[in-house]
């Protein structure tokens, strides 16, 4: 675990990087996160939709990143958690979580966050406070 | 179908009340790929000063889909649940929560806008997280339609 001292600005977190997200992964991560748009795990739905295969909840990939803020500072110094879903996550994807203190300044440190796949499609953005004090 | 803003604005939703299980937040983890023992083992959770497992940052959206029917407000609206895409999330956090806790989640749409000529539409659904009387976090979320037959 991180020390409020390491959270300076520029100061990069430990990359998370993921195995590859497979279909038993998204039949469990619908079960788990209650999200059951067969979208995520029916083929069948999804080609009904025009698409080829089924892709990645976007909980899943936001969960991931969740889970690189935790191990890096107590859970309850996170005082928000935002992200925007900039790309669809294929099946079969190996994703990689990063961030990155961009601000601190009153007791509050505010962190640039990112996942991108091996290609190099970002497929999330976002942003967290984290509160230093 | 495009959606009517006033309808969305005045969607009653049923609050859902859900007491955070444990056995859930072990599922999640391992769904996740979770290794800290912190979100799995009560030991490790309360030996880190925790009453019990956490809630992790996104669990409050899964605990909003232990409603009898989660999308049921986009039917409501004549939205194919094909066509949806999640579009941004935000979570603002006052508390923590524990498994074995009571909370009531109280959602409601907040805007409604389009873009590229309709192309495009999006809910933004606000959710206060409530136990007992405390507000313990709020939930954001983004919901985009497609609507690929409007022409540009």
């Amino acid at each position: 675990m991180t020390t409020v001292d390491d959270l300076r600005e520029g100061a990069e977190l430990p990359p998370l990087r993921l195995p590859p997200i497979t279909r038993t992964t998204l039949a469990l991560f619908a079960g788990a996160s209650g999200d059951h748009n067969p979208i995520h795990i029916d083929l069948d739905v999804a080609r009904s939709a025009g698409l080829d295969d089924v892709f990645a909840h976007g909980m899943l990939s936001m969960a991931y990143l969740g889970r690189l803020l935790t191990g890096w500072v107590p859970q309850h110094r996170i005082r928000s958690y935002r992200v925007r879903f900039a790309a669809i996550t294929p099946v079969h994807a190996e994703p990689t979580c990063t961030g990155r203190v961009v601000s601190v300044a009153d007791g509050l440190a505010t962190l640039a966050l990112a996942v991108t796949l091996a290609d190099g499609t970002t497929t999330l953005t976002g942003e967290a406070v984290i509160d230093l004090t | 179908m495009p959606v009517d803003p006033d309808k969305a604005r005045a969607l009653a939703f049923p609050p859902v009340t859900v007491t955070v299980e444990r056995g859930r937040l072990r599922f999640f983890a391992q769904a996740i790929g979770e290794t800290d023992p912190e979100y799995v083992d009560l030991a490790a959770a309360r030996a880190a000063g925790h009453p019990d497992l956490p809630v992790p940052p996104t669990f409050f959206f899964s605990l909003e889909m232990e409603s009898p029917d989660p999308w049921g407000y986009l039917a409501d609206l004549g939205v194919d649940l094909r066509r949806v895409l999640h579009g941004e999330q935000e979570f603002s956090y006052h508390t923590m929560v524990y498994a074995g806790d009571t909370v009531e989640l109280r959602p409601r749409i907040v805007d409604v806008y389009t873009r590229k000529g309709g192309a495009l539409e999006f809910l933004v659904k606000r959710t206060d997280v409530m136990r007992h009387d405390q507000l313990v976090a709020e939930a954001t979320a983004v919901i985009v339609v497609r609507n690929p037959e409007v022409a540009r």
